[in-house]
């Protein structure tokens, strides 16, 4: 089967769903590869280097879509290119199912396979495909950088001898893929990073990335991430209130807001209001992520920057990852080429569409004639929930009062053993003459002593020691040498025998520890 | 004393033996003290040639040297992946060995006490020294020649056992005989019987009955003991000569054979005891075989198990910075240490840090691996045991398992219904990225699937260990 990639039809998108790299991949899944002419240009990928791929160069999009058999691209489809579907073909792209009934009601009309990135669902089997986490985390470092842009100090804090220079404040609200990208990016530019988010749990991968995280006065349990598929949900008027007076209060301090918060299929919470913005110092940036879906901050113009009376840039941006097509056009191909790889089980280049398989089912939104969005819910969930355990440090006096009683444990053990073992001796002693007394002696000792010197040996040396052993258990020869001149033919023979049998074992025991402890080599 | 000379030539080898186990605490001077133990043995030999043995020195020298002549034969022409069948086979001899001279004990016994006043005057060597002893000592004599056979006999048929276990023989499965442990039971029950009876009789039919019931308990227990407790059973068994020795030289009142016998059968339990812990297992159930039966339904696998090609592993280990590699008896059964031992040359030249993680099961033979690492030239100080290398996967790039399953399981850790719950195990799967080189979707030794299979982070490298890593070696220069 073939796979190909049109153009991007919409203005100023630049990215691309195929690289040469990934068409590579691609071809090692059986596949042949084609691209329109053009498709990767400004990405930065140039039809010689498709070519050199092995990709087929398409002069037209109508060629494309008419010849491939998939559809791999990035945007959204528009009508047009719906109408150019039909019943053998796959179409994988983004595509806003939960709003774009119109699209979706064309592809089933078509009878079309629809795979939509933004709905692989989010279990740890399917990151690799997660096209909405690698774009984030492109988009969180890109809000950064652009906001530097902006900003017209800089991040890092400097005392110089023309003056000092205190360090940035950063604010990130909402620690999601974005989130964090942008924290790390802000932390490593020298900033200080404050984020905050509505799940309590990122605290601590917030507080991984360098930032400080921004806890609130509140209490209440709040919703665990795990039970909405690791996303944030809405939250209850007064967390809201709570929310809202601390972000006031950090308003004038902070020099740049990244907003990140987004809600599946919602509109985008309003998180930063005109009173903050007004409260903030001249010169500040605002980086609205969700600008797509409203804003986090209502003042937010989408795919605009403007600057408001008090002098505070509010950047609107929605296409951050085309701003970074050469890194987010591999990272988006690399996404298809796993959705591939997970569409292929047999590696013979034909699409196996196993609506059983939890990830594809979910992706999945018109197949066979039929719309399958929403997908009923993942079986397997998101994030285990992780009973939460507490164990009590151990106070000082506490510790000692335990290693005190191990002590007095081991003691009394030692002492009972100890006991035993005597009175044991000593009822021996007592029905036992003394000459086999003198040889247990021997024997108890001898047991000790082994004890004491078994432990010390090495473990990579058991083998050797085992050897060893065996060459030395050989010493029943002794007994065997003393009986051989003594008595009958019988004795003779069975002596013999020993002698021979004991005599193997001391040569080859010994030698094959020989043999064995030479290659011991130390690099 | 016309034996002081003895005594002290006995005191010197004694001290030998010990320095020589207590030498193998490192590789340097391990290769020093196995020279300690090969001067003890020929000091002790000398010794008791010149003193106590009695006459007949040209034979016993020629078959020392005839038996000499095969030993060196077999150590030199042994396979490091057949070590465990020859330490299994060499223990039977011990065994043997002890059989005879508790045997040989009982017909001078016999003959000696059959003599007058006026003829044992006439005797000399080791019939002399049975003639001296009181009716107490002789009492104290039949329990000890009795103790060594007993222990002799099993030591015998429990190693032709292993043996043909480890040699492929015979089938490396559990085989228990209809009735189970109460055969066993039933074989010790007649030799106990037999011991009080010829405590008081001095018979040859008692010590004939618990011979042949020693021998079967031998075979018997044995044989219901599976392929991966081996290392137990090995270890046992070393210990077992060990302990023949030791009571075969109280029969004959020679300390030297005690003070060994007690070294060797000291180090055996050791051993038997430190690979019982590694299993989380006791001695006894490992002694009665297969494992014990679980206390709820195990916890479901979900996911499944992603295969990944030659291209992939070596595109991955390219990248990799560490690499932990966990050999297994896998490796010993396709003999790809070499294989194994070329890789790491190759990653280590290009800067990786490449180590190996030893479980203290992993193989048939405690220390199997590290002696199969040692022969394709690995260095040691970068064969690390369980506990020193556990902390170190989550730092790990990538970890390779090759031909080893129940000591990576985690479900050990993570499933309090498993079988092998609380068993240490090596915990790869927190390396980022795990790759197991298997032969096939079989479940280990233990009958359990394996959770790391079916891991985010684990992609399964099907095939023969020797071939997989052949193909990887052709793609990593």
């Amino acid at each position: 089967m073939k796979i190909g990639t049109p153009k991007e039809v919409i203005n100023g998108e630049a990215r691309v769903a195929m690289t040469p790299d990934s068409a590579r991949q691609l071809q090692k899944l059986g596949y042949d590869c084609a691209i329109e002419s053009g498709a990767g240009l400004l990405a930065g990928f140039s039809d010689e280097a498709y070519a050199e791929a092995g990709v087929e160069i398409i002069k037209t999009a109508a060629g494309l879509w008419k010849t491939a058999d998939i559809i791999a691209k990035v945007r959204q489809p528009n009508e047009v290119e719906l109408k150019r579907l039909n019943s053998k073909k796959t179409l994988i792209s983004f595509f806003n199912p939960g709003g774009n009934e119109e699209g979706l009601e064309l592809a089933k009309s078509k009878g079309a396979s629809v795979v939509a990135m933004e709905m692989v669902p989010r279990i740890s089997r399917a990151q690799k495909m997660d096209a909405l986490s690698s774009m984030a985390n492109i988009a969180g470092y890109r809000a950064v950088i652009e906001a530097g842009n902006n900003f017209g100090r800089f991040f890092t804090g400097q005392i110089t001898a023309a003056g000092k220079v205190p360090p940035a404040k950063v604010l990130v609200v909402g620690a999601g893929v974005a989130g964090l990208a942008a924290i790390g990016t802000s932390t490593s530019l020298g900033a200080i990073t404050l984020a905050f988010d509505v799940r309590p749990e990122v605290a601590e991968q917030v507080e991984s990335m360098g930032a400080e995280f921004v806890y609130l006065d509140f209490e209440e349990d709040q919703a665990d991430g795990a039970s909405s598929g690791g996303y944030a949900s809405v939250s209850s008027p007064e967390f809201r209130e709570a929310q809202l007076a601390k972000f006031l209060e950090l308003a004038p301090e902070v020099d740049i807001v990244i907003t990140t918060a987004l809600i599946p299929n919602r509109e985008a919470p309003e998180l930063w209001t005109e009173e903050m913005v007004a409260a903030m110092k001249p010169g500040s940036v605002i980086v609205d992520l969700a600008a797509e879906k409203g804003g986090n901050c209502k003042l937010t113009v989408m795919d605009e920057k403007i600057v408001t009376e008090n002098g505070v840039t509010i950047i609107g941006y929605t296409d951050f990852p085309s701003r970074m097509a050469a890194q987010a056009s591999m990272l988006y191909a690399t996404n298809i080429r796993h959705m591939m790889t997970d569409l292929t089980p047999e590696k013979d280049g034909q699409v196996n569409h196993n609506m059983e398989d939890d990830v594809i089912r979910g992706a999945t939104v018109t197949h066979a004639g039929e719309i399958t969005f929403p997908p009923p819910p993942p079986k397997v969930q998101a994030i285990a929930a992780k009973p939460k355990e507490v164990t009590p440090e151990l106070t000082p006096e506490q510790k000692r009062a335990e290693e005190v009683a191990a002590f007095k444990a081991q003691t009394k053990n030692q002492v009972t053993l100890l006991a035993v073992g005597g009175a044991l001796l000593l009822a021996v002693g007592l029905v036992a003459p003394a000459s086999f007394m003198q040889h247990f002696i021997v024997f108890v000792l001898s047991v000790f002593i082994g004890f004491q010197v078994i432990w010390g040996v090495a473990h990579s040396l058991h083998t050797p020691l085992m050897a060893v052993t065996n060459a030395i258990s050989s010493i029943i020869i002794l007994g065997a040498l003393m009986q051989i001149g003594s008595g009958s033919f019988l004795v003779i023979l069975l002596a013999a025998l020993s002698v021979f049998m004991a005599g193997i074992n001391i040569f080859g025991g010994f030698l094959v520890t020989r043999r064995m402890l030479a290659m011991f080599q130390k690099s | 004393m016309e034996y002081g000379f003895t005594t002290a030539a006995y005191v010197v080898a004694a001290v030998l033996f010990i320095l020589s186990l207590g030498g193998l605490s490192g590789q340097e001077s391990a290769k020093r003290a196995v020279w300690y133990g090969i001067a003890g043995m020929a000091l002790a030999i000398f010794a008791t040639l010149v003193g106590p043995g009695s006459g007949l020195w040209l034979l016993s020298i020629l078959l020392i040297a005839g038996g000499g002549v095969i030993g060196y034969q077999l150590a030199t022409r042994v396979q490091m992946t057949q070590m465990p069948e020859l330490v299994a086979a060499m223990h039977s001899l011990v065994g043997l060995a002890a059989v005879f001279v508790g045997v040989i004990a009982h017909v001078e016994l016999g003959r000696v006490m059959a003599m007058d006043a006026d003829q044992k005057q006439a005797l000399d060597g080791f019939a002399k020294l049975l003639a001296k002893k009181d009716s107490v000592e002789v009492a104290i004599l039949r329990v000890e020649l009795f103790l060594g056979i007993f222990i002799g006999a099993v030591t015998f048929t429990g190693s032709v056992v292993a043996y043909g276990k480890l040699a492929g023989r015979v089938t490396s499965a559990a085989v228990k005989l209809p009735g189970g442990h109460m055969l066993n039971a039933g074989a010790a029950a007649i030799s106990l019987i037999a011991l009080i009876w010829y405590f008081n009789s001095g018979g040859v039919v008692p010590l004939l009955l618990m011979t042949l019931a020693a021998l079967f308990i031998g075979y018997h227990l044995i044989m219901g003991i599976g392929g991966a407790d081996m290392p137990v059973v090995v270890s046992m068994l070393n210990s077992y000569s060990g302990w023949a020795a030791a009571a075969i030289g109280f029969s004959l009142g020679n300390d030297l054979l005690i003070v060994v016998g007690a070294l060797v059968g000291s180090s055996g339990a050791i051993l038997s005891y430190i690979m019982c812990k590694a299993m989380n297992r006791s001695f006894i159930s490992v002694i009665l075989g297969g494992f014990g039966g679980s206390t709820g339904p195990a916890m479901e696998v979900e996911g499944e198990q992603v295969a990944i090609d030659a291209d992939g592993v070596a595109a991955a280990l390219e990248e990799a910075d560490s690499v932990i590699i966990i050999p297994g008896y896998g490796m010993a059964v396709a003999q790809a240490q070499q294989n194994v031992a070329e890789l790491t040359r190759r990653l280590r030249a290009k800067g990786k840090n490449v180590r190996f993680a030893i479980h203290p099961v992993a193989g048939r033979l405690p220390g199997h691996m590290n002696v199969l690492l040692a022969e394709a030239k690995v260095p040691y100080d970068i064969v690390m045991e369980m506990d020193e290398i556990n902390a170190d996967f989550l730092e790990t790039d990538v970890a390779i398992v090759i031909g080893s399953n129940d000591i990576v399981n985690p479900a050990a850790q993570e499933d309090p219904n498993s079988p092998i719950a609380g068993m240490p195990v090596l915990e790869c799967w927190k390396a980022k990225q795990v790759f197991v080189s298997k032969r096939g979707q079989g479940t280990g030794y233990s009958g359990i699937e394996n959770p790391l299979f079916f891991k985010d982070n684990t992609r399964m490298f099907y095939g023969d260990a020797k071939a997989s890593l052949d193909q990887l070696l052709g793609m990593i220069q």
